[in-house]
C-alpha cells in the first residue's frame, strides 16, 4: 500500500469574482522511500497541493477529495487533534522561504527542540543533543552555539538547514519541500538538494519536491507529476517523462532549458506562447488548448489520460495526433 | 545591547531637557508673574520690590538656568498659594496619580490585548465586529462623559462604590475604569491589526506544520511578535492617562497630581505649574525609555543588533 495516496484533490477558494477552481482532480501516490517531484510554473496549485496533505491551507480553501490516505489513515475525516499529531511527527514540511519561516523572536535551539517535544515526551536534555546531532548532520558547524543563536543572524543557507533540521526532529516518513532552494544561491541551491537526496536515503523516508526546476527533478526524482493550471497533465517514472515527454506542455518546459553543448550559443531560449488561463469559473477541456499547437475541436470536451506505456499517464486526447504531426 | 540602551537613554535625556525648556518659557510667556504674586491691589513699587526679591528682573536665561539648576537638585521653590515647598505638595500628591494611572493601564491592558488577540483569530466573524464596534463606541465617549456615567450608575443609583475621594481602594474602581477605558480601543486595535499580520506570517505557518498545539501558536509564536508595537503604545497611552488624569480627578476630586496642577493653574501658582509640568512630562519620558528597553527585549533583532 502506498505511504500517501491522494486521488481526485480538489481545492476551491471563493473570490468575489466568483470560485477560483486551484486545484482540480490531482491524484498520486508516493511509496515509502520514494521522490515524487511536483513540477509546474507559479499558480499552478503545486503549493496549494502539499499544504491540503498537511491541512495547511488557508481558511477560505476548501478541499475536498475521493481519497487522502496517510499510511492507512484517512486525512479527509480524521480529526484535527489526531491530524496534528502526525503534522511534524510524521509527516514534515520544509518552505520555500527560509528568510521569513523561522520565528525571529525564539532561539533556533528553542524552535529546533520545539518541533520534537511537542511530540515526543522527551526531557529538555535529549531534546537539545537531536538538535545538535541534526544540525550537525545538516552540515552546520559549531551546533552548540547556533542553538543559541537567532534566526535573524543566521544567513539563508543556514536557515534552510535549520528548517531542514526542524522537519527531520521527529523522524518523519514523508517530507513535503516545497520549493526548498528558490530563495537561495544556486551554489547554495545545489549543497541543499544533495543533502535532501543523501538525508532522503539514509533516513528512508519519501518525500515530495515541489518545484518549476526541471533540472532538479532529473536529479533527485523518482516520479513526476507536471501540473499545469491546477491540474496534473502528466506523470510517470522521471526516467519514461524524461525520455518521452509527451504531453505538449511538458515539452514546453524542457525546451526552455537551454542545454550546454546542445543548444546553439545565441539561439533563443524556448518560449510557450500565452498566458495560463483564469481558473475562476467553470473550466471544462484541456486547459492547455489556447497556448497548444496541436489543439483541436476535442479539447475542449472531456479530458482523460492516455498511458503511452504502463506507468506513464499523459492527459491528452490529441496523443495519437501529435505523433502523426512529429 | 548596552549601546541600544544608552542611544535611547540619551534621547530620552534630551527629551526631558526639551521640554524643561518649554515649560519654563511657555509659563514665562503667559503673564507677568511678579504682578500674580503681588496681586491686584498693590502699587507698582511693590510689584518691582517683589519682581527683585523673586530674581525675575534677571535675564530669563539665567533664571531658566538657576531653575533647572534647583530642578535636578529637586528643589522647586515654594508655593505661591499653599505656603509649602513645591517638593512636599508633590510628594503628597504623586502617590494618588501613579496608582490611579498604573490601575488604568493595567486594566486597559487586561481588557485590550485579549479582545485585540480574540478579535484577529475569529477575524470576520461576528466576535471580530463585536470587538470592533465596542472600540468605535470606546472612542467616541469621552472620558468625563463616562466618569459622571459611572458615578452616576454605581454610586448614586446602585451606590455599590464612593462617590468621590481617594482613601480607600474602593475610591479607584470607578476613576480606573474611566481612565483605563479611554487607551482601551488604541491598544485593541493594534493588537489585533499585530495579530492579523502575525498570524499569516510564514513562522506560523511553520509552527501549524510541526504540529505545535493552537493555543501555543496563537500565544508563543504569535503574540510574542505581535506584543512588541503594544509596548510603545502602551507607554504612549500612559503618557495620556497622566494628562487625562487632571480631568478623572477633577471629576472625581481626587487629590492627586492632576489636580494639584488645576488648583495651581487656576491660581497663577507658577512654582507648582511648571513642577508638575516637568514631572510628568519626566514620567512619560522615563515611560517610553522604559518600552524601548522592553521592546529590546521582546525582540532580539533589537537586542542583538
Amino acid at each position: 500500500m502506498a505511504l500517501l495516496d491522494v486521488q481526485d484533490l480538489v481545492i476551491d477558494i471563493p473570490t468575489a469574482g466568483g470560485v477560483l477552481h486551484a486545484v482540480s482532480e490531482v491524484s498520486f501516490t508516493v511509496e515509502r522511500g520514494e521522490t515524487l517531484a511536483i513540477v509546474g510554473e507559479s499558480g499552478s496549485g503545486k503549493s496549494l497541493t502539499s499544504l491540503a496533505i498537511m491541512d495547511l491551507l488557508p481558511r477560505v480553501a476548501q478541499r475536498r477529495a475521493t481519497r487522502l490516505n496517510f499510511d492507512g489513515a484517512d486525512l479527509l475525516t480524521i480529526p484535527a487533534r489526531q491530524m496534528r499529531k502526525l503534522r511534524g511527527s510524521r509527516m514534515a514540511m520544509i518552505f520555500q522561504e527560509p528568510m521569513t519561516s523561522l520565528n525571529p523572536a525564539y532561539t533556533i535551539g528553542n524552535q529546533l527542540t520545539e518541533a520534537l517535544r511537542c511530540h515526543d515526551d522527551v526531557g529538555a536534555e535529549a531534546a537539545r543533543a537531536r538538535a545538535i546531532e541534526l544540525l550537525e548532520r545538516v552540515g552546520i558547524a559549531g551546533a552548540e552555539r547556533r542553538l543559541l543563536q537567532y534566526p535573524h543572524q543566521l544567513s539563508g543557507g543556514l536557515r534552510q538547514r535549520v528548517m531542514i533540521a526542524m522537519a527531520l526532529m521527529c523522524k518523519p516518513d514523508l517530507i513535503i519541500a516545497d520549493e526548498p532552494t528558490t530563495a537561495l544561491d544556486v551554489t547554495i541551491q545545489a549543497q541543499i538538494l544533495r543533502l535532501l537526496a543523501e538525508l532522503k536515503k539514509e533516513l528512508n523516508m519519501a518525500m515530495i519536491l515541489i518545484t518549476h526546476d526541471l533540472g532538479v527533478v532529473a536529479r533527485v526524482a523518482d516520479k513526476v507529476a507536471v501540473m499545469y493550471a491546477g491540474a496534473v497533465v502528466e506523470r510517470g517514472s522521471a526516467r519514461a517523462v524524461f525520455k518521452a515527454p509527451s504531453h505538449p506542455y511538458t515539452r514546453g518546459l524542457l525546451n526552455c532549458i537551454p542545454v550546454p553543448g546542445r543548444t546553439a550559443p545565441g539561439a533563443p531560449l524556448g518560449a510557450i506562447r500565452g498566458q495560463v488561463p483564469n481558473l475562476i469559473g467553470r473550466l471544462a477541456g484541456c486547459a492547455f488548448r489556447n497556448r497548444c499547437d496541436f489543439a483541436a475541436p476535442e479539447c475542449a470536451g472531456e479530458m482523460h489520460f492516455e498511458t503511452p506505456t504502463p506507468g506513464h499517464d499523459v492527459r491528452c486526447v490529441r496523443l495519437a495526433a501529435q505523433k502523426a504531426v512529429a | 545591547m548596552l549601546a541600544y540602551t544608552m542611544q535611547r537613554l540619551i534621547v530620552a535625556l534630551s527629551v526631558a531637557f526639551t521640554v524643561s525648556v518649554v515649560a519654563f518659557f511657555l509659563l514665562h510667556l503667559s503673564g507677568d508673574i511678579a504682578i500674580s504674586i503681588a496681586g491686584p491691589e498693590s502699587t507698582p513699587a511693590q510689584v518691582e520690590q517683589i519682581r527683585h526679591q523673586f530674581g525675575l528682573d534677571r535675564p530669563l536665561v539665567v533664571q531658566y538656568l538657576d531653575w533647572l539648576w534647583k530642578a535636578v537638585h529637586f528643589d522647586f521653590g515654594n508655593s505661591f498659594y499653599f505656603r509649602d515647598t513645591v517638593v512636599s505638595l508633590i510628594a503628597s500628591r504623586i502617590g494618588v496619580t501613579l496608582t490611579l494611572g498604573a490601575i488604568s493601564l493595567l486594566l486597559s491592558l487586561v481588557v485590550a490585548v485579549p479582545l485585540g488577540v480574540l478579535a484577529a483569530v475569529y477575524n470576520g466573524t461576528i466576535i471580530d465586529r463585536l470587538a470592533l464596534s465596542f472600540s468605535v463606541i470606546g472612542q467616541a465617549i469621552p472620558t468625563f462623559c463616562l466618569g459622571l456615567g459611572l458615578i452616576i450608575v454605581f454610586s448614586v443609583t446602585l451606590r455599590w462604590l464612593p462617590v468621590s475621594g481617594a482613601s480607600t481602594w474602593k475610591h479607584f474602581i470607578l476613576p480606573s475604569i474611566a481612565l483605563g477605558w479611554y487607551a482601551v480601543p488604541a491598544v485593541m486595535r493594534l493588537s489585533r491589526n499585530g495579530m492579523l499580520e502575525v498570524l499569516s506570517a510564514d513562522y506560523i505557518r511553520t509552527a501549524r506544520a510541526k504540529g505545535v498545539a493552537p493555543a501555543v501558536v496563537i500565544f508563543k509564536h504569535a503574540l510574542r511578535n505581535a506584543i512588541i508595537p503594544v509596548v510603545a503604545l502602551a507607554a504612549v497611552q500612559f503618557g495620556f492617562m497622566l494628562g487625562g488624569s487632571i480631568v478623572i480627578e477633577a471629576v472625581f476630586s481626587m487629590h492627586g497630581l492632576g489636580y494639584l496642577a488645576w488648583e495651581a493653574i487656576a491660581r497663577n501658582d507658577f512654582p507648582v505649574v511648571q513642577a508638575v509640568v516637568l514631572i510628568l512630562a519626566t514620567i512619560y519620558v522615563g515611560l517610553t525609555f522604559l518600552a524601548d528597553v522592553a521592546n529590546a527585549f521582546l525582540d532580539p533583532r533589537i537586542r542583538l543588533a
